[in-house]
């Protein structure tokens, strides 16, 4: 296992900017997940990572070396793809044995099919070993997949939305799966991920990327309570954090704050200023109150059996209110 | 219960397409079925009119066909009694057999010929096909366009200008000379079509094995070859009937030695009269090889036929 460095890696596609001057450091052991929407880069820094793009400049380092130069086979590094990650013409045992029985790894045939057993049985489809990987189900293909990164030993697991063809009761189990997988073999993670619960229960850390550029690293918590923009407050919470112009629940704004976020969570109820209630949404752990301030729209949770109806008013106060600038920074 | 699809025919539909199918079948197989018959009839038999369906069927023109033969006296046939079977059979027009014919060695040459070139097309096309489906190729659309020119004319239109450069170079009436003009002309047709079918392949596959531990080589040869075999067989079956069935370049640029079948089957008639049913053995022989082979890749021709059109 190792730790990723990235400094001041930069790559572009023709006109268009994947990566801008990008600064990572994944401690060894590290679970990182990386956040972000579409064609923020986030797949491209894995891809950067395993040799399949070179970056346009910077240093890219693995277990302290400098890989720039390496194929992605001798960089030792595995990668478990959104999709199409299966081999077509193979047997599910073929998929899981083709890492081991590369050029570089040579492994012997009876380690082979012990290893490839073991890592069968983690995953719940020792059964389907010999089935034609495309008689698989969507769900046992991603495990398939999941498993072929699993049965090498490298030195970082790459993971792109591994999760987000499953359906929710597999994705939960597999969730456990890959956490209790990565604190067995504390082994360097990178995970791309649009799912929040992915990012907050498995992650150490959590990075946020925004046009190609790294906008904040830290803790899954660090993330979330303490976020350094706007955006970065937006990508994680679900629902979304609420973003008001400031004095619209009569804040203590600081200078320069221009808009003020509030998690759902953060709204108070009972004293405050007036709201309408125009949708409730009961989900049955949480019950979703969408109300209307003024012109704005704001979104806060209530207790799960609220017996509250659209049309109806309440009164909301701040909580632990977070502040931003005009250019949506951080303001304390 | 099973799921049934509302689109489903009914049997009012598989009737008609049946009948239809076997209709056509019938009309595409009659003239095959008949040059196959021809080849058992005799001579008498295969000119007879009304046309013979039912006849004694007779190996005479496939003797004829393999042997070169001559006419002896009455005084010789009787000092020389028949040797064999087929001996036998030319004996009733007083001739015996002197060797064999030159339609074996032009057979064996239209088969060194054929897949020589198929295999060189298809080899080669593959390459050429994966490195413009995968790498980042400066001009690389007119390369192809360039590439598919070469299909714009009739192949003879160019026969003249060949038939000097073959002259200069030695080519002319060689194993060699055949196979890279063939491949010359079918290396487009094998680019195009499987530049088709490497391009649908996704290059996770590929990017997949890199990571495993494989090079670009091995990945290719462990990875995209099985995937594009559909389109290898059928690029294969398309190269091997254009080689195999040429004729204007083969009666032009062979004369002794790498003649091919095509060019030779027509001068048998010119052996002691309309000979028909050794033409029609001939080719009958002529056929197998390419219908074998088709029957062999059968289940990758419709989709090479289709190729775009369906999902794996």
């Amino acid at each position: 296992m190792a730790e990723v460095q990235l400094s001041n890696v930069s790559k572009a596609f023709g006109k268009t900017s994947a990566i801008v001057d990008m600064d990572l450091s994944v401690p060894d052991g590290a679970f990182v997940v990386l956040l972000g929407p579409t064609g923020a880069g986030k797949t491209t820094t894995l891809r950067l990572i395993a040799g399949l793009e070179k970056p346009d400049t910077g240093e890219i380092k693995i277990g302290g070396d400098v890989v720039n130069g390496l194929t992605p086979a001798q960089r030792d590094v595995a990668m478990v793809f959104q999709q199409y990650s299966l081999y077509p013409h193979l047997t599910v045992r073929d998929n899981l044995a083709f890492p081991l029985r590369s050029p570089i790894l040579r492994t012997p045939e009876d380690v082979i099919t012990q290893k490839v057993q073991e890592v069968a049985e983690v995953l719940h489809i020792p059964h389907k070993l010999d089935n034609k990987a495309t008689e698989l189900s969507g769900g046992e293909m991603q495990r398939v997949s999941i498993g072929r990164a699993l049965v090498r030993d490298p030195q970082v697991y790459l993971m792109d939305e591994p999760l987000s063809s499953l359906d929710a009761k597999l994705r939960a189990d597999l969730r456990v799966e890959l956490k209790r997988i990565h604190a067995e073999l504390a082994a360097t993670l990178l995970y791309v991920t649009h799912d929040q619960i992915e990012a907050m229960t498995m992650a150490s850390h959590v990075g946020v990327l925004d046009e190609g550029r790294l906008v904040q690293f830290g803790s899954p918590r660090e993330i979330y309570e303490n976020p350094k923009t706007a955006y970065v407050a937006a990508r994680l919470g679900q629902p979304r954090i609420n973003l008001l112009p400031v004095g619209l629940l009569d804040d203590a704004a600081p200078t320069g704050a221009i808009h003020v976020g509030l998690r759902p969570e953060n709204i108070r109820q009972g004293d405050g200023k007036d709201a309408t209630v125009t949708r409730v949404e009961h989900l049955g752990d949480q019950t979703r109150l969408h109300l209307k301030l003024g012109e704005f729209d704001v979104i806060t949770l209530t207790d799960p059996h609220s017996s509250l109806n659209p049309g109806e008013t309440i009164r909301i106060a701040a909580h632990n209110p977070i502040f931003f600038d005009a250019e949506g920074n951080r303001v304390t | 219960m099973s799921a049934h699809a509302i689109n489903a025919p009914t049997n009012r539909q598989k009737w008609v397409a049946g009948t239809l199918v076997i209709v056509y079948a019938l009309v595409t197989m009659i003239p095959l079925a008949w040059i196959m018959l021809t080849g058992f009839k005799s001579p008498a038999d295969a000119i007879s009119y009304p046309p013979k369906v039912v006849f004694e069927p007779t190996l005479e023109g496939y003797v004829n066909l393999f042997t070169t033969r001559t006419r002896q006296t009455q005084e010789f046939l009787d000092a020389n009694p028949p040797e064999n079977w087929a001996d036998e059979i030319v004996r009733q027009y007083d001739m015996v057999i002197v060797g064999p014919s030159k339609f074996g060695e032009r057979f064996l040459n239209s088969v060194i010929i054929g897949f020589g070139s198929t295999f060189l097309s298809v080899f080669l096309g593959t390459l050429a096909a994966y490195a413009f489906s995968r790498f980042k190729i400066p001009l690389a659309d007119d390369l192809l366009f360039f590439i598919l020119s070469t299909r714009m004319m009739p192949p003879i239109a160019v026969a003249i200008p060949i038939f000097l450069m073959y002259r200069n170079l030695g080519l002319s009436d060689t194993h060699l000379g055949m196979i890279l003009l063939y491949t010359a002309v079918n290396i487009s047709l094998a680019v195009w079509l499987l530049k088709g079918f490497i391009d649908e392949i996704p290059r996770e596959y590929e990017e997949a094995a890199l990571i495993d531990g494989y090079t670009r080589f091995q990945a290719f040869y462990k990875v995209v070859l099985p995937q594009a075999a559909t389109g290898i067989a059928s690029t294969a079956i398309f190269c091997l009937i254009f080689a195999w069935n040429e004729y204007a370049f083969a009666v032009l640029l062979t004369t002794a030695n790498a003649q091919t079948a095509p060019p030779f089957i027509p001068t048998i008639i010119g052996i002691g009269g309309l000979d028909w049913p050794a033409i029609a053995a001939g080719v009958t022989i002529f056929l197998l090889p390419v219908m074998i082979f088709t029957i062999l890749l059968r289940k990758h021709l419709l989709r090479g036929i289709t190729f775009g059109a369906v999902r794996k």
